[in-house]
């Protein structure tokens, strides 16, 4: 089976037919990094991983002294090249698995999960582009891990991410996206902020709409493919876009994070 | 895994409302999330077609006046998604399996499986036995109200009692075949039955 490792060893197909079964394992809390105010990212050590594809995502498990479990998804956002494994956590208001891992855990704990899971989402180098990537808040995280695979691969795949947050403050991973993007001449990037921007802002004023999208997604002629990631409505609201505009819907992945169907 | 280890400091937050019937690992929501690999299909219910096959051969297929002309069935039943959201009492209106096997004059199931088709090239597998005995219907109404896209409309298939990925929307064909084979999902990691109460989220589970 072609799991990505830290060669060149997948293949252009869709995805894998056949996997192994994904068993429960922990792994150790090896740092947690706060990346905006409502958001950090926990870098786990796997007892055993065999590989990830960038895009795809593992079920965290916590279970109470009373026998009471939790499972929530969480994208992966490191590539599949380092060994360690970076979640990105946003607060949920009242959020029962959010709450605990951005208030209660801690280094050295012990984190149950497995993975990798999703094979539709999923890019990787040997898939060429260009790619455009749309992000909503943390959806950037499965797109971020494109992203650093795309960055330590050295082929200039053409790519461009459109990136939603709320304000400048809100934007995850900014400076290393700030540093790719500077880097990196085949790589265009685009924020749009939708509630708060510096006076003098000179990216996009409010929600992406079909004009920012036909700017900077390339042409139908250059067949993009598209991964879309965010809350269930913007998720919707990109996706109808795009076929509006006359992209091919094949081309075009979603990944929603729920559970909100906003 | 034997026993899962005990996080640190983790209590539920939420309370299951006395007599829930809450499959393992389900939590319950009051909205209704969506989550599916592309974008939502508009389809017009003037270009919708349906039609049941078996192998290569057409069983029956309807427009969408006819496919509205069929017997009607109305359920109310909890949904339980992969993604741990679980949804009581959801009220649905639709066509019964049962009722379009009678439709085309099948009185036995000529096949043992099923794969459903959709717009946008979705497919998953089922067992007939799954299908059969008012267990299953081709829903084309939530809550009295036409099927949102977002939701799978204009039809969708409903199996509630298996994780609702089966349930696949803006269904367009039903195939009997007699050999199982996994549908989308099926072949990327999901399971191939997915029973909610046994946790069949992922192969080998
Ligand atoms: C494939 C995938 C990848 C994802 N990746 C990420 C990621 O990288 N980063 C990220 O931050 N998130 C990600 N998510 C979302 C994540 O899985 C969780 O949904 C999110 O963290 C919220 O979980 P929670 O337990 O904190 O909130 P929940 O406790 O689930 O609460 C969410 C909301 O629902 C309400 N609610 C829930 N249960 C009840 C109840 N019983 N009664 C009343 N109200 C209720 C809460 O009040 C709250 O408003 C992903 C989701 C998917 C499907």
């Amino acid at each position: 089976m072609a799991i990505p490792g830290g060669s060149n060893v997948m293949t252009a197909t869709d995805a894998p037919l056949q996997q192994p079964s994904i068993a429960w394992q922990t792994g150790r809390v090896q740092a947690i990094v706060a990346e905006t105010s409502r958001v950090k990212s926990i870098i786990l050590q796997p007892a055993n991983w065999s590989g990830h594809w960038p895009g795809q995502h593992v079920d965290i498990r916590l279970t109470a002294d009373d026998g009471y479990q939790a499972e929530r998804s969480y994208s992966i956002a490191s590539p599949p090249e380092e060994k360690l494994l970076a979640l990105t956590v946003e607060r949920v208001e009242d959020g029962e698995v959010s709450s605990y891992l951005l208030d209660e855990l801690r280094v050295g704990d012990t984190l149950e999960f497995r993975g990798p899971i999703g094979w539709h989402f999923i890019w990787s180098q040997t898939r060429g582009g260009p790619i455009c990537l749309v992000a909503g808040g943390t959806g950037i995280t499965p797109l971020m891990a494109m992203l650093r695979h795309r960055t330590r691969s050295l082929a200039p795949i053409p790519a461009s991410l459109i990136y939603s947050a709320r304000s400048l403050a809100e934007i995850v991973y900014r400076d290393e996206l700030d540093t790719m993007a500077r880097d990196d001449r085949d790589l265009r990037l685009v924020y749009a902020l939708t509630r708060e921007h510096p006076g003098d802002w000179n990216g996009h004023r409010g929600r992406v709409n079909a004009a920012l999208l036909a700017e900077n997604s390339f042409t139908r002629e250059q067949n993009p493919t598209f991964f879309i990631c965010g809350p269930t409505g913007f998720v919707e609201g990109i996706s109808s876009m795009l076929v509006k505009l006359g992209f091919d819907p094949l081309a075009i992945r979603t990944e929603r994070f729920g559970p909100t169907g906003a | 895994m034997d026993r899962p280890p005990v996080s640190r400091g983790f209590k539920s937050k939420r309370q299951t409302p006395e007599g829930a019937r809450l499959p393992p690992g389900q939590y319950l929501t009051t909205d209704f999330p969506v989550l599916s690999a592309g974008p939502t299909p508009e389809i017009r219910v003037v270009d919708w077609k349906i039609a049941l096959q078996l192998g290569g051969s057409l069983l029956g297929k309807w427009t969408w006046d006819e496919f509205e002309a069929l017997p009607q069935t109305t359920i109310t039943v909890d949904i339980h998604c992969v993604t741990k959201w679980t949804k009581l009492g959801t009220v649905w209106q639709g066509v019964s399996f049962d009722d379009l096997l009678k439709v085309v004059g099948v009185s036995e199931p000529p096949d043992a499986y099923v794969m459903a088709h959709c717009d946008g090239g979705y497919t998953t597998n089922l067992p007939v036995s799954d299908l059969v005995a008012g267990k299953a219907m081709i829903a084309t109404r939530y809550e009295g109200l036409p099927l949102a896209p977002a939701h799978g409309g204009p039809a969708r298939l409903l199996v509630p009692h298996l994780y609702f990925w089966k349930s696949a929307k803006w269904l367009r064909r039903l195939r009997f075949m007699p050999k199982d084979e996994p549908g989308f999902w099926e072949s990327r990691g999901y399971h191939n039955y997915g029973d909610p109460w046994r946790e069949q989220r992922y192969d080998g589970d």
